[in-house]
């Protein structure tokens, strides 16, 4: 299997490389369209500034590529706000890919949400052999609103989306390479769809 | 909900854990890495790494250490120690750092904040400040607290944040290696003045202090060293005790 990291330079690349190595697993870094086109499993990782991030992405033309991909695809926290259609971070035009907006938490809470919280309403293959109310590992100050596509919410303030699918396009707004156990599974079910 | 979250700190030298660790299931009570994969096994949240080696090989040492836990550990993981520029911060997160802590190095040039939130996102930002009371006021001291500064903590608290700082590890340098609890008054006036995380630190002795810390002190997480590191407090046992006192925390197992 060939499992392809997209390498754009915003992200934490090497725990997504040594979570999958962990689980058995080879992944390979590449910012090549052709290589990540021809991959079993392409995983978009994303940490920073969401219009940043964008601007690298659009320098290699992935941009282009990504939302045309056929296998699937997991976007991990901003990579997967980053697959939305906007998000309100530097006023940043996503890969519309997810039909929702990316919106700021509001400032009575804590901003960032760091630390670990609990996601449920799990809808989805990748959730297998996950219970109800698991913990993740979260880092974000921008949230996806509940919505369709939801296949997991998680609660801080409000009750948000913590994971979206569309067809072969997945996302978690936590970091399955940093949750211990859980997250590992999460990726090794993502890994084995 | 969101949890409150346990920090062990480990002390790095030249790659080795310095503070004795007390632990009979370790092969190599110095390896960074084994402590801190069986810390991960515990239940801890997070692990804060803070280098005190002071050779030019030090930043070598520090990225192939960072590579190392990264490759074992599933758990997120600051890095402190020394970090004085954006060059510093990069080479860390590109090893699989997922945070670095930076403290004297902000308050000599406090644009570094900015630089760096700029450049790798608030989230990763950790600004640790120490600091003790000096004539009942809370003043920000650096080199561990051996060197005084002019800057009161409450207004470097707030201009950090100002910055772009994505949490505040807060030492309190009158509470640190007491082991007499947490300096719960000076961080609960923190908790209120910034709206961005506060890591409380110094003074962990008994599992009390824990819980008084998260109810007075409003601290999101707390960091402590040796409690740990000799046993005196196993973090499952942490965790259920803090659960009885109607704290929300993480119990995985």
């Amino acid at each position: 299997m060939k499992i392809v990291i997209i390498n754009y330079g915003a992200g934490n690349i090497q725990s997504i490389k040594f979570a999958i190595q962990r689980l058995g697993f080879e992944a390979v870094l590449s910012n090549n369209a052709e290589e990540i086109k021809a991959a079993d499993k392409v995983i978009f990782p994303g940490v920073g500034e969401a219009s940043s991030a964008m601007k690298m992405l659009k320098s290699t033309g992935l941009d282009k590529v990504i939302p045309t991909l056929k296998q699937p695809v997991l976007g991990i926290c901003l990579g997967m706000q980053l697959m939305c259609n906007y998000c309100e971070e530097g006023n940043t035009q996503g890969l519309r890919i997810f039909d929702v907006d990316v919106v700021k938490f509001d400032n009575s809470l804590k901003v960032p949400q760091i630390g670990w919280n609990q996601i449920e309403n799990l809808k989805s293959e990748v959730f297998k052999g996950i219970n109800e109310k698991e913990y993740m590992y979260l880092v974000h100050s921008f949230y996806v609103p509940l919505n369709n596509e939801a296949i997991a919410t998680t609660e801080y303030g409000i009750k948000y989306a913590s994971a979206l699918q569309k067809n072969n396009f997945y996302g978690t707004q936590f970091h399955p390479e940093k949750s211990s156990i859980a997250g590992e599974q999460i990726l090794k079910n993502f890994l084995e769809l | 909900m969101l949890t409150k979250r346990i920090i062990p700190c480990l002390d790095i030298k030249n790659g080795r854990t310095v503070k004795g660790v007390n632990f009979v299931d370790l092969r190599d009570a110095g390896d960074p890495v084994e402590l801190a994969e069986i810390y991960a096994n515990e239940g801890a949240d997070e692990l804060v790494f803070l280098d005190i080696t002071a050779t030019e090989q030090k930043r070598k040492t520090l990225v192939d250490l960072v590579m190392h836990v990264a490759e074992k550990v599933n758990i997120p993981f600051t890095v402190g120690g020394g970090i004085s520029s954006v060059e510093d911060v990069e080479i860390l997160l590109n090893s699989g750092a997922d945070k670095v802590s930076i403290n004297s190095s902000a308050v000599k040039n406090p644009k570094l904040i900015n630089e760096l939130a700029a450049k790798f996102g608030s989230q990763c930002i950790v600004v640790a400040i120490d600091a003790k009371q000096i004539d009942g006021e809370w003043m920000v001291h650096l080199v561990g607290g051996k060197v005084p500064t002019a800057i009161k903590l409450f207004d470097w608290a707030k201009e950090v944040e100002q910055r772009g700082a994505g949490e505040i590890l807060f030492t309190s340098m009158d509470h640190d290696g007491t082991k007499n609890g947490f300096a719960n008054k000076a961080l609960a006036t923190l908790s209120k003045l910034v709206n961005i995380p506060i890591i409380a630190s110094g003074g962990a002795g008994n599992m009390q202090h824990f819980v008084d810390t998260f109810i007075d002190g409003k601290a999101d997480a707390a960091l402590a060293a040796s409690v740990f590191h000799f046993k005196e407090i196993e973090i499952v046992d942490l965790k259920n005790e803090l659960k009885r006192n109607g704290i929300s925390v993480r119990i995985p197992f």
